[in-house]
């Protein structure tokens, strides 16, 4: 799993190497003005567009551009090992229409502004408790001790699994993503979470709850049931987008303030400011990138796209690009115009942005709320990880010691007895 | 003013909804319409603009 380092971007780019997944923007920078649609062959090969405009089109090309492969490396091949003879495919993501279509609309209502509101109470309580373990402690890992533990439980309530799997399903969504360029991590945490979800399965069919898991065993499509491979693919799939992607967007909103204190002061003394802060964290930070399979050759900006050739949706990359941004690689917390991408763009939009939004003003808020005051700890390393989904994965902070808030009416057991059950 | 979303483009980011509640409303499917006939009044003309530019489908559009 270990490659050379990249000299030549333009024609051999990585997005697995160590530079790229700690300080990517001058490379994309480069890339945009001398070879907009980068090239490489490792990792199976792959093109990477870096502007706005190729990667909004690209996103809306449905007819050329499939997303039955979207994975940023090629996964090990399928079948066979698979437990219970299931296909591991996680509609509505990896699918194009008509699979596509019929499952996004099934899970949307899951993710409506109504449905989010109604998880903002439980989240807060959640930050709260997670504050409270390291408040008195003056130190914490913002990323491991806080982001990392928040959408994790969210999903979990939505998909009626118990509080206690949190850690589990942590390790096997890192092993899918994180660690798609390790074989034996992936293969391994893919059969695992299979086995895992076909149980759920198995005591859903006799015993619904009113989750997801349970809604989708009892929903037909056209007078057919949903197949146990599209419920478990569906159940597979709001884990797996909706928890390294969010606890990135919430680490690398934290790391940004941590490293800028005149943000952080106008955020605590200015709190209505933090939706459009969230905005502008995700533009200039955006966790996620999405691969497509060329359907048919096409070629685009000058490259010869052959059929089955991979391509990265660079979201990052395009949220970035001056043609489209005024002063992009500046994080300005109260930019007004800001049309990014970091959802998507085109039928694959986020399902989950209501949540993921919700999430992260509620994690960002409460923490200023608590710890107003913080920086990187002295000598801290702040490693990040990077590929499908970028973020910190340690901001060791320090700050001065503050208090618990269990005595205080809004805090604590609620949550508990909520997540729990 | 007049503001409109052109429902063949708009996937549902909700930028609209967030940034001008009184103008725009989203549904559970995430499906932006307009609240009304579109009329901005002129106290909202501004969040109707920014709306306009925050939509990252450029479904909305604006007559004068
Ligand atoms: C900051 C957090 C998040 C980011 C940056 C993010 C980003 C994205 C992006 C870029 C796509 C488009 C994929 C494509 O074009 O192929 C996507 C799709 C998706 N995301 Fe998220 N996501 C986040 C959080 C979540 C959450 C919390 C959920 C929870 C349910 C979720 C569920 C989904 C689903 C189901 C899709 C597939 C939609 C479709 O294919 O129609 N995401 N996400
Ligand atoms: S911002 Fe644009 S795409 Fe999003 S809901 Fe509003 S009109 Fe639709």
């Amino acid at each position: 799993m270990t490659t050379e380092p990249v000299a030549e971007w333009a024609s051999d780019y990585d997005v697995f190497d160590p530079a790229y997944v700690t300080d990517p923007y001058p490379i994309w920078a480069e890339l945009r003005e001398t070879c907009p649609i980068a090239h490489t062959d490792r990792w199976g090969g792959s093109w990477l567009p870096t502007r706005y405009a190729d990667v909004s089109a690209i996103a809306h090309d449905i007819a050329h551009f499939s997303s039955r492969g979207i994975a940023v490396i090629p996964p090990p091949a399928a079948g066979e090992a698979d437990p219970g003879g299931i296909t591991f495919v996680l509609p509505p993501i990896g699918t194009d229409p008509p699979v596509h279509t019929w499952s996004r609309r099934l899970l949307l209502p899951w993710f409506s502004h109504r449905r989010v509101d109604g998880y903002e109470a439980t989240a807060r309580e959640l930050c709260n408790r997670l504050i409270d373990e390291f408040i008195e402690t003056g130190t914490a890992d913002a990323a491991a001790q806080y982001a990392q533990q928040i959408p994790v439980r969210i999903i979990g309530m939505t998909l009626g699994v118990p509080d206690e799997m949190s850690d589990t399903f942590t390790g096997w969504v890192r092993d899918l993503l994180e660690f798609a360029h390790d074989d034996d991590r992936r293969g391994k945490a893919r059969i695992a979470l299979i086995t895992y979800l076909l149980q759920q399965l198995e005591k859903r069919r006799t015993d619904p709850g009113d989750d997801l898991i349970s809604e989708l065993l009892h929903t037909e499509i056209d007078g057919q049931p949903v197949s146990d491979s599209h419920t478990l693919g569906i159940a597979a799939l709001t884990l797996i987008a909706g928890v390294d992607t969010t606890w990135s967007g919430i680490g690398s909103s934290l790391w940004h303030l941590a490293t800028h204190p005149a943000d952080r002061q106008r955020l605590v003394d200015e709190p209505d400011l933090l939706p459009v802060a969230i905005e502008e964290f995700l533009r200039a930070y955006s966790p996620v990138t999405m691969g497509r399979i060329v359907h048919e050759d096409i070629e685009v900006q000058g490259c010869p796209m052959k059929a089955g050739d991979r391509l990265l949706l660079n979201f990052p990359a395009a949220n970035r690009d001056p043609e489209a941004f005024d002063r992009p690689e500046e994080v300005i917390i109260d930019r007004q115009i800001n049309r990014h991408v970091a959802f998507g763009a085109g039928i694959h939009r986020c399902a989950g942005s209501n949540l993921a939004r919700m999430e992260l003003r509620i994690a960002v808020e409460t923490w200023l709320q608590r710890i107003p005051d913080f920086a990187l700890a002295e000598g801290a390393e702040v490693t990040w990880a990077g590929g499908q989904v970028r973020g910190p994965r340690s901001i060791p902070v320090m700050f001065p010691v503050g208090s618990r808030t269990a005595a205080a009416p809004d805090a604590g057991c609620s949550a508990q007895t909520a997540l729990a059950s | 003013m007049k503001v409109s979303i052109d429902p063949a483009l708009c996937q549902g980011h909700s930028r609209c909804f967030a940034l001008a509640p009184e103008l725009f409303d989203v549904d559970d499917y995430g499906m932006a319409s307009v609240i009304g006939d579109g009329t901005v009044p002129p106290a909202l003309q501004h969040k109707a603009r920014l709306a306009m530019s925050n939509c990252p489908e450029f479904a909305i559009t604006i007559e004068e």
